[in-house]
């Protein structure tokens, strides 16, 4: 398939690795100022920096436009990781430090997503509270630093990212699909490259943080876009490509059991949270955000089953009971996983981007006026054509997710029939809870 | 080369750390530099959560008291009850500013004008304001006490109309009925006994003589003060129909709600203002009474230190519309 290198425009900005650093600073800034507002801002979440700036702003640039179209780009400015890493490698830039820690090797048996998977369950079972309480939102952002930070310190490289994270387990997902990747050039002259440097690291960067070989990556899906290859490689065999739509999920190895589960755990959570946050069943809300009630308890139990249980057990009816079937066809899955997910993002994104204004002016609810905004009303943007928007992101997900299993059908000498009739639910129900 | 790498490495990590330190350093100073002036922090919050906090002021006479109002859960109200200052909207996570300055000493109520929550009417607080002159003693005290009415005595009507009656005068009404005194110290239900005594008429003209002589007794501008404070203020419990069936009102009522537990005691349903037999057994004063000191073991909410005497009297005056058809064109009888 064609493909256009993009590293002779880029390579200068990429290899420096200040640029990376400064944004990835800037955006810890930008994670400490929203924790210290979810603490001891408002509590009213669209008045609270915390809320406004992660959930509608942070998460419209993710879900919008960074995943669908450059891939796991949000991870490699990401600021969780930096403090840890810092410790890891007692440098902030170039290798030369001397940093500490156990640097355990990851055990074997939990080098998959499967603790993703769980981490993303968790989190989604709080998401009621999590996305309208600024303190909860603080606490879980802590919980994040912790956990990535505790996780430098234990494991080597970045562990948290690779195996934990909640957020990162759906990007590389999603990532398989972004028209961009990180690729070498030549697989020969890797192979003739026995330092292997890109993976163990040189005096220009560290081994691959992702714990990927980048001479044998051939997947978005686990490549953290963090450019140390890029340094590293001493041939100048790291390129970064334009490439098709999708180009991930038509090859044909690695396809797993826990990618494969992740699918179904995005899909059930989009339509999930489409349900209890924006349909009209005042019990389902109330139950989801009744934390620790018997109320929520049911709702916490239908929602894990919904996505581990109802939506797997259905697939794999779709695929005829057969393993192979079942997981190969799931990321045929990946598309509309990632279109329901924008639809569901732009019945509220367009809806309440007006709150960012008053809250960069009065982060904290304190009556403060920084920037003259603070009495910019709340002003609903697009409501006239964010109905068609949804509409089309659906049917273009079913379509497309159609065609991707017809193609792996044809792969693995299986029907698709199955697949699309499954895909067409998926995609009636969430037309039914967005805009029916 | 080792040199350029710390060198750079060592800006980095000045950076970071100027970002982790200098960032709460800042905000610390932005809240220190809002909060140096002499103005008060009132946090809003739904009562059951607190309320307003802090609940208790100080203030001097004439010394104006700067208020920074800031609603932390939905949308409240601020007034201060009997006055005239106009309410302010409170908007959740929204700091609302504004200045009172008091010319007597007393004790202000302030509360929230929104129907924020199940126990909206116990979000109040009161400013202790000292100084000279002192606050003006009440000349009298209300109707309801001086006439020694016990408000929690039954009050069934002696008779019942059977429509509604409608506002309607005869060429000699008794001239006992035509005072206020009269109107304000008798229930319906007496009027009527007392006219059945004195004329031949049927009971349906009786009836609708009596809504005459309420209808008398009141104005359309009174009339209209009065809808607008039952909506502000009853509505969401007694219903915009008056038949006790508000937004708030199955709470009321449910076994072992969360407003069962708020209150302490068993509440009641709101009182349903259509039903004449009770309704028509009680005096405007009976139901001053009411209004003025809430309703004991029920759930309602005492109103006396937030209406002025005149609304008091516009409210009761709205309340007898559920019972009374009142014609609008009305000659109003010389008081």
């Amino acid at each position: 398939m064609t493909r256009y290198e993009i590293t002779p425009l880029l390579q200068p900005l990429l290899k420096n690795r200040l640029p990376q650093f400064i944004i990835q600073a800037i955006a810890l800034g930008g994670f400490v100022f929203a924790i210290i507002a979810g603490l001891v801002g408002t509590p009213v979440g669209n008045h609270n920096f915390s809320i406004v700036f992660v959930w509608i702003g942070w998460w419209a640039l993710l879900m919008l436009i960074a995943v669908p179209l450059f891939g796991r780009a949000w991870c490699s400015v990401c600021p969780i990781p930096l403090a840890g890493e810092w410790m890891q490698h007692g440098a902030l830039l170039k290798p030369g430090g001397k940093g500490f820690g156990l640097n355990l090797r990851w055990h074997n048996k939990f080098r998959n997503i499967w603790l993703q998977n769980i981490s993303f369950a968790l989190v989604a079972l709080f998401s009621a509270v999590v996305l309208t309480q600024p303190n909860i939102t603080s606490i879980v952002l802590i919980a994040f630093l912790f956990v990535a930070f505790a996780a430098s310190l234990i494991f080597e490289r970045r562990a948290f990212c690779r195996y934990l994270c909640p957020v990162g387990g759906f990007i590389g997902l999603y990532s398989q699909v972004a028209p961009i990747e990180v690729r070498v050039k030549d697989s020969a002259v890797c192979a003739a490259h026995t330092e292997k440097s890109c993976y163990i690291g040189n005096a220009e960067g560290y081994g691959c943080p992702w714990q990927v070989y980048p001479g044998g990556l051939s997947k978005n899906t686990y490549c953290g876009t963090c450019m140390e290859c890029l340094r590293t490689c001493p041939h100048d065999n790291v390129a970064i490509q334009i490439r098709p739509l999708g180009d991930d999920l038509l090859k044909p190895h690695g396809r797993k059991l826990d990618e494969a589960f992740k699918a179904f755990i995005m899909l059930g959570s989009a339509m999930t949270y489409s349900a209890v946050m924006l349909g009209s069943w005042g019990q389902l809300k109330a139950a989801a955000y009744a934390v620790g009630t018997s109320a929520w308890a049911l709702y916490a139990i239908t929602f894990l089953v919904f996505i581990f249980g109802a939506l797997p057990a259905s697939f794999f009816i779709a695929t005829s009971f057969n393993r192979k079937s079942f997981i190969n066809f799931a990321y045929a899955l990946i598309p509309l996983g990632l279109l329901a997910w924008i639809a569901f993002s732009l019945s509220f994104v367009f809806a309440n981007a007006s709150y960012l204004l008053p809250a960069i002016s009065d982060p904290f609810g304190w009556g403060w006026n920084l920037f003259g905004t603070v009495n910019f009303k709340w002003t609903p943007f697009l409501t006239q054509v964010t109905p068609t928007l949804q509409v089309a992101a659906l049917i273009i997900g079913l379509a497309w997710s159609s065609q991707v299993a017809i193609q792996i059908g044809e792969q693995i000498k299986a029907r698709a029939q199955g697949v699309i009739a499954f895909c067409f639910v998926i995609t009636l129900g969430m037309l039914w809870l967005l805009v029916g | 080369m080792a040199a350029r790498w710390l060198k750079a490495e060592n800006g980095a990590r000045l950076f970071v750390i100027g970002i982790l330190v200098g960032i709460p350093l800042a905000i610390l100073i932005g809240r220190w530099i809002t909060s140096r002036d002499s103005s008060i922090e009132i946090h809003a919050r739904i009562a059951e959560a607190g309320g307003f906090t802090p609940a208790n002021l100080i203030a001097k006479v004439g010394e104006p008291i700067r208020l920074r109002l800031i609603s932390d859960d939905v949308q409240h109200g601020f007034a201060i009850g009997q006055s005239d200052t106009p309410a302010l909207d409170l908007p959740a996570g929204q700091m609302v500013e504004t200045t009172l300055t008091f010319d007597r000493a007393g004790k202000y109520v302030f509360y929230c004008t929104r129907w924020c929550g199940l126990s909206h009417w116990r979000m109040r607080g009161t400013i202790e304001v000292t100084g000279e002159p002192a606050a003006q003693a009440s000349a009298v005290s209300p109707l309801y006490l001086k006439l020694n009415i016990d408000v929690d005595d039954p009050h069934p009507a002696k008779n019942i109309p059977s429509r509604k009656p409608v506002a309607k005068s005869i060429n000699n009404i008794p001239i006992s009925f035509l005072t206020r005194e009269y109107y304000l110290t008798h229930s319906p239900s007496d009027a009527f006994v007392e006219t059945l005594h004195a004329t031949s008429l049927p009971d349906d003209e009786i009836w609708n003589l009596v809504a005459f002589v309420w209808q008398a007794n009141t104005t359309k501008e009174k009339l209209a003060q009065g809808q607008k404070l039952y909506a502000q203020n009853c509505a969401a419990c007694h219903g915009e129909s008056g038949k006790g069936d508000g937004v708030m009102a199955a709470s009321l009522t449910k076994k072992d709600s969360s407003a069962q537990m708020e209150f302490g005691h068993n509440t009641k349903s709101p009182v349903d203002f259509t039903d004449s037999s009770q309704m028509l057994g009680a005096s405007p004063a009976l139901l001053q009474g009411k209004i003025i000191r809430g309703g004991m073991g029920t759930g309602m909410p005492y109103w006396g230190p937030i209406f002025t005497e005149e609304q008091t009297w516009a409210l009761v005056d709205y309340l007898w519309t559920f019972q009374f058809e009142y014609v609008m064109h009305f000659r109003q009888l010389e008081r």
